[in-house]
């Protein structure tokens, strides 16, 4: 769900570049301090990975798709902030190269997907795993984290057109967080199925942060 | 990490480059928001960026799935290269002895 130009006014959208920026200042430093030499390739990969997997669109109710986001997929693999610079990587060159997400809300869309979609995320895929413990925590972790992450991005998006004037949060809210609700269920799976993989295949990887 | 590298990035240039054509042309949820509640025409003003390959399709090639496929294809490289040079620009500086 990337917000074109447009969608949202002038107070709005400074706002959230405002608010992206910090965030994306903050990952940095952070990511200075954490990321290790062996997760440089992990973090080319994901970009390249979640970049492919936010093309392929998959059909969900009623004449209408969704797109995965990846955010927590990433978070689980390189920490939420490094996950979040990965993120806001590309949807820079998704404004910029292919006119996917406009260039005015480029903050508010690297916030909801890249801040909340990653960050939270990743904080609510940890919270269930430490609550139920191993394995079975892990992957109920991964796939409810994901779930909310594409809902809470969508619920933030809600309120910045509603702050915007473009459309009332009572209209705008039940709508976009129906349609999410499916799209969500999307990328549970997608999460849960990549996490799995990488599970058997690699478990060393996801040693760091689950 | 070597061979496991090259398998994920493969399989996201295949994805990028042999899927995405065939992707879903439905709009996506916002877009499908924007319709139903009135506001989709605000997001069809000229957009601030006048980007190369608007809609992942790249310009002039007559090919709708080729241009989408060479669409792929470029992003995935680019991302791909941003990713790793941020990595390595940013990662943990060992203390010197």
């Amino acid at each position: 769900m990337h917000i074109p130009d447009g969608f949202l006014n002038a107070e709005t959208w400074v706002t959230m570049d405002v608010v992206a920026g910090l965030g994306v200042a903050y990952a940095i430093k952070k990511t200075k301090t954490s990321l290790g030499e062996r997760q440089i390739p992990l973090m080319g990969v994901m970009a390249a990975f979640i970049f492919a997997a936010q093309m392929l669109n998959f059909p969900v109710a009623g004449g209408t798709s969704g797109h995965f986001i990846g955010g927590v997929m990433a978070a689980v693999l390189l920490g939420p902030w490094a996950a979040t610079l990965v993120m806001s990587t590309i949807f820079i060159v998704q404004c910029l190269l292919f006119q996917d997400g406009g260039l005015t809300a480029l903050g508010a869309n690297i916030f909801n997907m890249g801040i909340i979609g990653t960050v939270l995320g990743y904080y609510i895929y940890r919270g269930i795993g430490i609550f139920f413990g191993s394995k079975k925590g892990l992957f109920w972790g991964v796939g409810i984290a994901s779930w909310l992450a594409v809902v809470l991005a969508a619920t933030f998006c809600s309120i910045e057109l509603a702050f915007s004037g473009t459309v009332p949060l009572r209209v705008a809210l039940p709508a976009m967080a129906g349609v999410h609700a499916f799209i969500g269920i999307g990328e549970a799976i997608i999460t849960v199925g990549v996490i799995r993989l990488i599970l058997k295949a690699r478990p060393d990887l996801l040693q760091r942060y689950a | 990490m070597e061979k496991w590298i090259i398998i994920l990035l493969g399989v996201a240039v295949l994805a990028a480059v042999f899927l995405s054509p065939f992707a879903s042309t439905k709009p996506d949820g916002l877009e499908r928001v924007a319709e139903d509640k009135g506001f989709l025409e605000r997001g069809e003003e000229p957009q601030v960026v006048n980007s190369p390959i608007p809609d992942y399709a790249v310009p002039g090639i007559k090919n709708e799935k080729l241009a989408t496929s060479i669409a792929g294809l470029v992003g995935v490289i680019i991302v791909a290269a941003l990713g790793f040079g941020l990595g390595a620009i940013l990662k943990k500086k060992e203390k010197i002895q």
